[in-house]
């Protein structure tokens, strides 16, 4: 069953919201706004009713797996649960309804929580300061290269290079080349981890940081982060460490202790708040005490009792936030840390590590794992054994919808050949982790039985498999009135 | 109060099957002990009662804008959320997906990209918009990185009546580039637009303006754009969406690129984040994008549906070469624009544009009525202005007043440009009545300097 | 897999032609099937002026781009317009009507350092194993 779109249910003078009358004088457009200031055209939106749009949305919605209504193992995303409880203290209008430039006194409670959600990250990473302005992961990375080029240019020197390990995630690659750095890939060892040869191999002077991700893309613990982080600090280069995989460390392990110099977090991975089908997140990014001073503006701080911004810094590398930063997620994840405490937090970490284990443990006869060593939050199997059958890891995530189950990452980390990356998180039950593990065991049959079933499905979702193909030849982009709609499903 | 479901009974099964009697044997074979942290140093979890109690409390320091009339524009606008979008929105299926990886199993997340980037190409007048990026700020510095790249030249020139923490942005963003950012100067309220024509240049790769500006005022657009693509450079605008139910779309008046910050359109202000940013561009520069596109297409049996398309612009598979390092962006705040724009249709969005105006307007006038109040500027405006007080006047005991009739006041002016001392930015938008206006009014008139 | 006598080829994946004073240019049989479908093709603009071995044109499927490398130097004399209009013409004719540029080869010594095409189908033969 599909749904038209809003535009073809649009009926001409119809109206879904009443506004408040106008209860001002009437004014002369004509007189106060220059013609060629106004729009001529007619505004070319769609017209509905109320019912029409809440049906439309409520319909389409039920299109869609989400946390609330399907296990999500997406790799790397850290699909946990998202209490409700959350939403509904950042939908209260005493934190919704703020204004950025309202004076400090009317803002105490906002300004106290967001203290405080500063000092929590700190505690939990073990870093010394935050700055909770970036948007999300991306833009924390971004944050954290543009303190470590003003940290090196602070002196006096120009590094150029950013060492990145292949198993990265494609955003610290494309950070470092937006922040102005060259990006040098290390190669992974047969570990898994970073090679401390190849990175001693290519460590030279010009080398402003390495960035890393701990645990990495393949779930993998990098056991000598302490040493790499002193090789590093030898040559006076920086370790980024992108926490986007933070959650398999919370009471574990903390960062500042392991020597890393900065980091951001991703408050919509690790501290559950809501993805909202792609955003919004918050990529808080946390430095040593030796960084703090470039850290972007406005910063917010104590001053006895009082909560405050200050303004200046003259080594911070400027603003990335239109304001302070995704305010409501920020709540939101301050009121997770809040509600979970010191002893759900640790439980939520050990919980992540023993789910992921134990579903690796009982895949790993369907499917190889791609490094067998016990891994943190997520595992990576690779399907390369498929292609016999014609079939890959693409196919499989498709056939693994029908049985109820968002697919997995699929072809990430790149170093892992028809690499299928499984993150259950520490919300999952056991019991939904044993049907997860029959399901993929079920089309494992179906692949040597019956490969055509797996290479063709879905067929048990609301369209058959999507041709990319035609969507990327042919862009289009955007309704348009005169575009002839194709066959509607049923 | 924690969310893990797994009992120790399960726990303990598992470890079982892993093959470790403890988690401590299991977790010790993956971190060394000597990299294991000792304590977490948090305070204990809380119930649900206790964490109202305590949100109540801390949110009992904040006093919220819907509680007073305020008078607080400058890129962060009151506007109505109409219960609809708060109750569609809110549902899980929205709520809680992943960015839509899986088309098939993401039609609804898909579909409602496809309507709403129909939607910010309708309200725009632009060929094409992405699936949103972080914020306002953000979409315009991105906007610039794309001239750069696209026009392969280096210097970008920014109107002084940008608003500066869009300025700012941009300026982070640039640092450590080759690029030069030069600001054009304003004149009454407006970008000097004879500075600007000065200031071309064979290596402009683009020129920004604001569209109403930081003032309030509405800037020639289209002048400005000519000027931008006589010296072979982008025209890269930033607008107001509401605005644009009475304003030239920036189609219109010759943008190449876009951008806006799109919050209004459905989600409150939360203290100006999260925001929407709207990201808008000729087809041209389709190729050029930064962020998400959703595309329509077909499945095997002919049907349509959804699906993200052109990714090889983005970081997961360009890498270092990607047209920008975004991956998440603002998906949920752009179903809320989506539900908003849908409600309020053609009609509703030009008359709500109309009520701004006529109520900024009749406010406007009546604070004229002032005799110590006088306007700087003599520029038109949408829903936004710049006032000025007699230098006599002491504009915080005004605030203090002000804020004792429980009303904000428009924003000093001076904290961005120290020589417009006395001068404040007011918004007026659909929530301000008119008694509350004539409440202001009287306020003032009582004011005793 | 077809891999024409008469041209030579690129450890990259490129064949060339030499045509009187030009060579035209295109991707293998091989490059062609590894991509699979071809969404996107971006060629360089006539008149630019290329070194050997530098990325001058752009191929996208709908999960991965590639470059296409210069296999000699030169300057670009013509473009084939038709396959940016329709990128499928390099899976179904890599070698006919899917050719992608071609040069006025400026130093015709790199011409021996190209592949023959047994070096070629060795090349491939080693990399798959």
């Amino acid at each position: 069953m599909t749904e038209p779109l809003i535009f073809e249910r649009s009926v001409s003078g119809r109206r879904g919201y009443r506004l408040s009358p106008s209860d001002v004088p009437t004014c002369s457009i004509t007189q106060l706004l220059p013609q060629d200031q106004r729009r001529t055209e007619v505004l070319p939106l769609p017209e509905l009713s109320e019912l029409d749009v809440v049906r439309h949305f409520t319909r389409i919605s039920q299109l869609n797996f989400s946390v609330d209504t399907h296990c999500y193992p997406l790799g790397s995303c850290t699909m946990k649960y998202n209490p409700k409880l959350n939403d509904r203290v950042a939908a209260m209008p005493a934190f919704a309804w703020l204004h950025p430039f309202q004076p400090a006194d009317q803002l105490q409670g906002i300004l106290r929580l967001l203290y405080e959600l500063e000092q929590l990250l700190c505690a939990i990473t073990g870093m010394s300061a935050f700055t909770l302005q970036p948007a999300a992961g991306a833009q924390g990375e971004l944050t954290g290269l543009k303190i470590i080029a003003a940290y090196h240019r602070r002196k006096r020197r120009r590094r150029s290079i950013i060492l990145i390990p292949d198993s990265a995630h494609g955003t610290n690659p494309a950070s470092a080349a937006l922040a102005g750095f060259q990006v040098v890939q290390l190669k992974s060892g047969m570990d898994g981890l970073i090679d401390t040869q190849e990175l001693r191999a290519r460590l030279n002077s010009n080398v402003a940081a390495l960035m890393l991700t701990n645990p990495n893309t393949l779930g993998l613990f990098e056991r000598q982060i302490k040493s790499i982080c002193a090789l590093m600090h030898e040559r006076d280069a920086l370790v980024y460490m992108d926490g986007a995989n933070m959650n398999a460390l919370l009471g574990i392990a903390r960062p500042g202790e392991l020597g890393v110099d900065l980091l951001q977090l991703n408050l919509h991975k690790t501290f559950s708040t809501p993805h909202g089908g792609g955003g919004p997140g918050a990529g808080p990014v946390g430095v040593t005490r030796s960084l703090e001073r470039f850290l972007p503006l406005p910063r917010v701080r104590r001053v006895g009792k009082r909560w405050v911004w200050t303004e200046h810094s003259e080594a911070s590398i400027g603003r990335v936030h239109g304001f302070y930063g995704n305010i409501g997620v920020l709540i939101r994840a301050y009121i997770y840390i809040r509600t979970l405490g010191r002893e759900g937090l640790s439980r939520a970490g050990c919980h992540a590590v023993v789910n992921a284990n134990y579903l690796k443990k009982k895949l790993q006869d369907i499917f190889p794992v791609a490094f067998p060593q016990a891994c943190m939050h997520e595992f990576v199997l690779s399907l390369k054994s498929l292609k016999a059958q014609g079939l890959t890891a693409w196919d499989v995530a498709k056939r693994l919808l029908d049985y109820g189950f968002y697919a997995p990452t699929v072809y990430f980390p790149l170093i892992v050949d028809e690499a299928l990356m499984i993150e259950p998180t520490e919300t999952e039950s056991k019991e939904t982790l044993d049907e997860l593990a029959e399901a993929l065991r079920k089309i494992a049959c179906e692949a040597k039985e019956d490969p055509q079933l797996v290479s063709r499905a879905p067929h048990r979702m609301a369209v058959g498999r999507l041709d990319e193909v035609k969507a990327a030849r042919e862009p289009d982009l955007r309704w348009n009135p005169a575009s002839v709609p194709t066959a509607v499903a049923h | 109060m924690d969310y893990a479901p797994n009992t120790d009974a399960q726990i303990q099964e598992m470890l079982d099957v892993i093959g470790v009697s403890s988690f401590e044997e299991l977790i010790s074979s993956i971190v060394p002990e000597k990299l294991r942290q000792s304590n977490l140093d948090v305070p204990s979890g809380m119930s649900e009662q206790e964490i109202l109690q305590w949100a109540e409390a801390l949110g009992s320091g904040n006093r919220p804008v819907n509680q007073q009339i305020s008078f607080l524009g400058a890129g962060a606008y009151d506007h109505l959320v109409p219960t609809v979008v708060d109750v569609l929105a809110s549902r899980g299926e929205w709520l809680t997906p992943y960015t839509p990886y899986q088309a098939e199993a993401s039609q609804g997340t898909l579909q409602a990209i496809y309507e709403f980037q129909t939607l910010i190409c309708q309200l725009f007048q632009m060929d094409v918009a992405n699936a949103s990026l972080y914020d306002g700020a953000s979409s315009a510095a991105e906007a610039v990185l794309v001239a750069l790249r696209c026009r392969a030249r280096t210097r970008v020139l920014v109107s002084e009546t940008v608003h500066p923490h869009i300025r700012q942005v941009i300026s982070t963003y640039l640092s450590q580039s080759e690029a030069v950012f030069q600001e054009i100067p304003a004149v009454n309220g407006l970008t000097d637009i004879e500075a600007l024509d000065r200031a071309s240049a064979e290596d402009v790769a683009c020129v920004v303006l604001q569209q109403p500006n930081v003032f309030g005022c509405l800037e020639p657009m289209e002048q400005a754009g000519q000027l931008a693509h006589r010296m072979g450079g982008l025209f890269v605008a930033c607008v107001y969406p509401i605005s644009l139910g009475l304003l030239r779309p920036p189609g219109s008046f010759g943008a190449d690129l876009a951008v806006a910050e799109g919050r209004c359109l459905g989600s409150p202000i939360t203290y100006g984040g999260p925001g929407l940013g709207l990201f808008t561009a000729t087809a041209e520069l389709l190729r050029r994008l930064p962020g998400r596109l959703c595309g329509a297409t077909v499945d095997h049996a002919g049907h349509r549906g959804y699906t993200l398309t052109l990714q090889t612009r983005e970081q997961h598979i360009r890498r270092e070469r990607a047209t920008s390092n975004i991956c998440t962006n603002e998906g949920w705040l752009a179903l809320r624009a989506t539900i908003f724009l849908s409600l309020l249709g053609s009609g509703g969005m030009k008359e709500l544009a109309l009520l701004n105006f006529e109520k900024a307007h009749y406010a406007y006038r009546r604070l004229l009525e002032i005799p110590w109040i006088s306007a700087p500027f003599s520029q038109a405006f949408f829903n936004e202005f710049t006032l000025q007080y007699d230098a006599a006047i002491d504009s915080d005991k005004i605030q203090r007043v002000l804020a004792k009739a429980n009303i904000l006041s428009g924003l000093s002016l001076a904290r961005w440009y120290p020589t417009m001392e006395k001068n404040f930015l007011w918004c007026v938008t659909e929530r301000i009545s008119k008694d509350a206006i004539d409440r202001l009014i009287e306020t003032l008139k009582g004011f005793q300097g | 897999m077809q891999f024409p006598e008469e041209l030579r080829y690129t450890t990259t994946h490129e064949w060339i032609k030499l045509q009187g004073t030009e060579a035209v240019v295109g991707i293998t049989a091989h490059a062609q099937q590894e991509l699979r479908d071809i969404v996107f093709i971006e060629l360089p603009k006539v008149g630019t002026v290329v070194k050997q071995a530098a990325a001058v044109a752009v191929i996208e499927s709908v999960k991965a781009a590639f470059d296409i490398y210069a296999p000699v130097s030169g300057t670009i004399k013509r473009v084939n317009e038709a396959v940016t209009g329709s990128p499928q013409r390099v899976n179904q004719d890599c070698y006919g009507v899917g050719w992608l540029f071609a040069i006025e080869p400026s130093d015709s010594q790199e011409f021996s350092r190209l592949l023959s095409v047994e070096a070629y189908r060795q090349k491939l033969q080693a990399e798959t194993h």
